[in-house]
């Protein structure tokens, strides 16, 4: 097993731009998460009521999974390896062959079977991504799994069933890894159409009755907020503790990957050296600091002796959806 | 959010783990911070996991007075509801509801224990046992 002297493990708040990041990294083309996440365009917002997540409708605030991965390394050139399979025992003889190539391999698995994780978070969700880089003495799976600190280590059996394990989203053994990285590549027209793709799906999609994208679908989240007052009491807090959630503790670098975007934007404006573009991300930034308001508020109205009403939180999502709708002019307009 | 505002409340859920965010610092710009939790996200997560945990309680009781089947509880244990159980098994929503009945579940032919074995991570004895209290710490399941 050759050893890996070159790893970049950098913490990240993603764990998909986290993996791109820190395996572009390893291979020579340093780029960092905030840009991977930017150029992909994967900050969206979206409220899927008819898909549900454990009892609870889907909102989620970025595009759907492998889409970070696969937009990056087309945009940027970079030849990349995909294979899914049939078995467990094919999947994880393959891992064994890439890694004894010196690679890094990228793996989608599910939070639930990986033993490192905190218990509190070892939910059955299904697109967790990360990197092995190795097999250690004992036998274990050596990762660098993005949001943590440090790199772990992993048995091969729970690797296996994190791999394997089944349900919505079932990742089937899906793992990845990259081949001819330049070590060079000018970021700028990416950055520029990373950030016109980003602004053009803000305002949802331009589909007369679907309103369940960008700001639309933040002001039918904030409309069936407003109607939580008919649901029991118990709903009604789950609803709202489900909202921080999906918002907070999933990975998303605080306020549902709006500080994650900002930064990029910042990062983005001394690449190109475009003021326009730091003024957006300072835009951005106060975006962010809105949803977390909203989300103060919704544990607020959980846990408070005199909660605030359910309009207020409402009315903080509408502001949310209307700065964001400022800012989409602000993007369009960035030259 | 200033760095000097991102929140450091040593959430216990981060189990001594620290997160990263995005927060802008004394230059203006943006760097990546630590976090040690944020109590407001805590709050959220324990009010989730105590929610499964209450459900799971009112489950084996009801499973203790034979209501319902063992499988019930075992679902809740294992984080599932059972929309995710039958995504997991291949088996119908409707199929796995019945077999909360305890004299349905009690005529499960070894194939479909097997199934629920699997999803589950526990033994066949240990799907149709009950234990005497809830244990609401996280149970490893074991690959």
């Amino acid at each position: 097993m050759p050893v890996l002297n070159n790893l970049v493990h950098k913490q990240s708040s993603h764990c998909e731009s986290g993996v791109v990041s820190n395996m572009l990294s390893t291979n020579g083309l340093t780029i960092s998460e905030p840009m991977a996440f930017g150029i992909a365009s994967a900050m969206s917002f979206a409220y899927l009521p008819f898909v549900k997540v454990a009892g609870m409708p889907l909102i989620a605030y970025r595009m759907p999974p492998k889409m970070i991965i696969n937009t990056v390394s087309k945009k940027l050139g970079i030849k990349l390896h995909r294979e899914k399979f049939s078995s467990a025992e094919k999947g994880m003889k393959k891992l064994d062959e890439v890694l004894a190539e010196g690679k890094v391999v990228g793996l989608q698995t599910s939070v639930y079977w990986l033993p490192y994780f905190p218990d509190e978070m070892r939910f059955h969700f299904n697109a967790h991504n990360l990197m092995v880089y190795g097999i250690d003495e004992h036998n274990n799976y050596q990762i660098s799994d993005p949001v943590f600190e440090n790199t772990v280590t992993c048995p091969k059996r729970d690797l296996e069933k994190a791999r394997f394990s089944k349900g919505a989203l079932a990742p089937k053994g899906l793992m990845y890894w990259v081949d001819n990285v330049p070590s060079e590549v000018d970021l700028t027209p990416h950055i520029y159409s990373g950030i016109k793709k980003t602004a053009k799906m803000m305002a949802g999609l331009p589909v007369p009755g679907i309103n369940l994208f960008g700001t639309q679908g933040m002001e039918k989240l904030a409309k069936d907020i407003e109607r939580l007052d008919r649901k029991p009491k118990k709903y009604r807090h789950l609803f709202l503790a489900h909202i921080v959630r999906m918002q907070e503790e999933i990975g998303t670098g605080g306020a549902g990957f709006r500080f994650m975007f900002a930064s990029f934007l910042d990062e983005a404006a001394a690449y190109t050296n475009n003021q326009a573009m730091f003024e957006a991300s300072q835009m951005a930034t106060e975006i962010g600091d809105n949803w977390r308001n909203l989300a103060s508020l919704a544990v607020n109205h959980c846990r408070s002796k005199t909660p605030v009403p359910l309009s207020d939180i409402a009315a903080q999502l509408r502001d949310c959806a209307k700065q964001e709708t400022a800012l989409r002019t602000r993007l369009l307009a960035i030259k | 959010m200033k760095k000097e505002h991102v929140p450091q409340d040593n959430s216990k859920i981060y189990q001594g783990q620290s997160k990263l965010v995005y927060a802008v610092d004394e230059s203006g710009h943006y760097a990546g911070v630590k976090s040690s939790g944020w109590e407001i996200e805590s709050f959220a997560t324990q009010y989730a996991v105590d929610d499964l945990n209450e459900q799971a309680v009112s489950a084996l009781l009801d499973a203790q007075q034979g209501k319902v089947s063992p499988l019930k509880y075992h679902m809740l244990c294992a984080r599932h509801d059972v929309l995710s159980l039958s995504q997991v098994t291949g088996l119908f929503q409707w199929r796995i509801k019945r077999h909360f009945k305890p004299k349905v579940f009690n005529t499960l032919s070894a194939n479909i224990l097997s199934r629920y074995c699997e999803a589950l991570a526990i033994s066949e004895q240990q799907l149709k046992d009950l234990p005497e209290h809830h244990d609401a710490s996280f149970k490893q399941p074991s690959a």
